[in-house]
């Protein structure tokens, strides 16, 4: 009796550890980035924000003598719908046929897409900048969105392909000898039972454009094209010992859209993830 | 499913090919010729390339410094794995005893970790290991005794790479905890209840039963863990921005990016790149062959 009481103590004491070391550095992040400046440069921290304050918000935000946020977050925006858009599409075309024909060198292609994947992008950045330069698109949208599309793509195809197959193909059919035309089987019992796994597939390939950070650094280095994460590194360096209220609020700002998008895929997590999906 | 003789599928997969082909295919090619070219900075402005045969090669592979990083990458990613694997085996094994209720509690917590992003986590665990107001030098002074106020941590490589360590595994024991808590679940209770009977202890029923079952999830999982931290890039190259001696503390990647776009030295680069492109795929096969046979 006694053992199992201490077991079960033991065990919720272990649980309460996990919590609070896996929060605590985003604790600390929004801490910081509510108490300000002055107060964050002393030699006793503050644990909560007493003086609890939006200013470092208003730095980040509109402080004209700093790295300005707004065109890096409009850059990141744009560059990343783009992508999560096109590879959508892209993956959802591949998707099919590899889940609803039989062709030769189908099997190739999927052992490609995954051999793909592992490829490292930190060997292939200097061949892929070097590409990008050859066709001008050195700090472009465009040029980060095509370098992204590809990057995520293998995971895309891979994960969405999964989805398609769990859809049988009996429903289409049986819709078929009701009187729907292909496309009409297609658009109405199909497409329909894939929202959720195109939603799970494109805030997959939201987070990981989102937070990529080599190639945006050395794709578009440029100040005014600059992504979040490349802005966010540049601010870091520019005000290191100064500003680390700001920086905390800048890094909040970049957080909150992929925490919550994370929260909406998490239940599919894990069984993508053995796919290879999130870091990437 | 359809058999078609026709291009309909191929026609399909067109777009995604044409993608992959440009962005990874050909330079992919593109750096399998420049790791044979003499490539400088004035080839990138359009001076002719000679080429050098395997030059490239030779010169890195007998370079002091190419096999320090190299073999500093490996340990490096040594340590992380094991110590990835171990906690996050252990916080499966915990939640799969727990309620409901602390379960959640641990999925949220590491849920949080997980969704962090890789530079933002950087970030902040650098803020809170900063040299002079970091809350990590106040609480080991204050409430542990230590002598830390004022404490560098990045200035020697052993400690850069400690604190790269505690950031890496921060974030990756929640994909290690969750695919083995999964793997768990699947372990048919029969089974389990079986081993309970017959009197088998924790240990036992771990060694004997629990891994046997989970060996392939374990194989993949350390396979990714294993990639994922040999090519580890944005926490070194953050972190070398907060401090820390680039000669000491790069990784193989850090290092690609250093000779080619730091130094100039795009052909020394390729080779390098090239070498790690071989390496990461013969880590990847089993992974690979593994989830084909599943998928197919």
């Amino acid at each position: 009796m006694l053992r199992k009481r201490l077991l079960k103590a033991s065990l919720a004491a272990f649980a309460v550890v996990v919590f609070l070391m896996s929060v605590f550095p985003v604790y600390w992040m929004l801490n910081t980035a509510f108490t300000p400046n002055g107060l964050t440069r002393q030699q006793t921290p503050s644990f909560f924000p007493v003086n609890f304050t939006l200013e470092n918000f208003e730095t980040v935000l509109f402080d004209e003598q700093q790295t300005p946020f707004i065109p890096a977050l409009i850059n990141s925006l744009s560059i990343t719908l783009l992508t999560v858009t096109f590879a959508l599409a892209f993956a959802f075309l591949s998707a099919i046929a590899l889940a609803r024909f039989q062709f030769i060198g189908r099997k190739t292609f999927l052992v490609l897409i995954l051999l793909i994947q592992m490829i490292p992008g930190e060997a292939m950045i200097i061949s892929i900048f070097r590409v990008v330069n050859d066709v001008n698109l050195l700090n472009t949208i465009l040029g980060l969105t095509i370098v992204y599309v590809a990057t995520v793509l293998p995971f895309t195809i891979w994960m969405l392909r999964g989805f398609v197959a769990g859809v049988p193909q009996e429903l289409e059919e049986a819709a078929m000898v009701d009187g729907c035309t292909r496309q009409q089987a297609f658009r109405r019992i199909t497409l329909p039972l894939l929202a959720p796994g195109l939603v799970a597939t494109g805030v997959f390939g939201f987070i990981q454009a989102w937070n990529e950070f080599l190639l945006a650094l050395v794709i578009n280095g440029r100040p005014e094209m600059m992504t979040l994460p490349v802005w966010l590194r540049t601010y870091q360096q520019v005000s290191s010992e100064t500003d680390w209220a700001a920086i905390m609020a800048g890094s909040v700002l970049m957080t909150i859209p992929v925490l919550i998008f994370f929260m909406i895929v998490q239940g599919r997590m894990t069984s993508g993830l053995v796919a290879g999906a999130v870091k990437g | 499913m359809k058999r078609l003789k026709s291009l309909g599928p191929w026609a399909m997969l067109f777009p995604a090919i044409a993608v992959l082909a440009a962005v990874i295919g050909w330079p992919l090619i593109n750096l399998v010729i420049m790791s044979t070219q003499e490539y400088g900075r004035a080839q990138v402005f359009g001076a002719p390339a000679p080429f050098v045969g395997l030059d490239n090669f030779v010169y890195v592979l007998q370079d002091d410094k190419f096999w320090a990083v190299f073999n500093r990458s490996v340990l490096f990613a040594a340590v992380n794995v094991v110590l990835t694997m171990t906690l996050g085996t252990l916080v499966a094994l915990a939640m799969f005893q727990m309620s409901k209720a602390l379960r959640y509690l641990v999925q949220a917590g590491l849920l949080v970790a997980w969704a962090m992003p890789q530079l933002t986590a950087v970030i902040v665990w650098g803020w809170m290991f900063n040299t002079e107001y970091g809350v990590i030098n106040y609480s080991l002074t204050e409430f542990f005794g230590l002598d830390y106020l004022g404490h560098s941590w990045f200035a020697e490589p052993l400690s850069f790479f400690a604190v790269a360590t505690i950031i890496i595994t921060w974030q990756s024991v929640p994909f290690v905890a969750f695919t083995i808590y999964a793997g768990l679940t699947q372990i048919p209770n029969e089974v389990r209840e079986a081993a309970m009977l017959d009197g088998a202890s924790a240990t036992q029923r771990f060694v004997n039963l629990t891994v046997p079952y989970l060996r392939p999830v374990f194989a993949i999982v350390i396979t990714l863990q294993i990639i994922w931290d040999l090519r580890v890039f944005t926490q070194i190259y953050a972190l070398q921005g907060l401090g820390g001696l680039r000669e000491l503390t790069s990784t193989l990647g850090v290092y690609i990016y250093n000779v080619s776009l730091g130094s100039g030295d795009y052909g020394m680069g390729g080779a390098i790149s090239l070498i790690m492109v071989v390496l990461m795929s013969a880590l990847s096969f089993y992974y690979v062959r593994r989830t084909i046979k599943e998928a197919a």
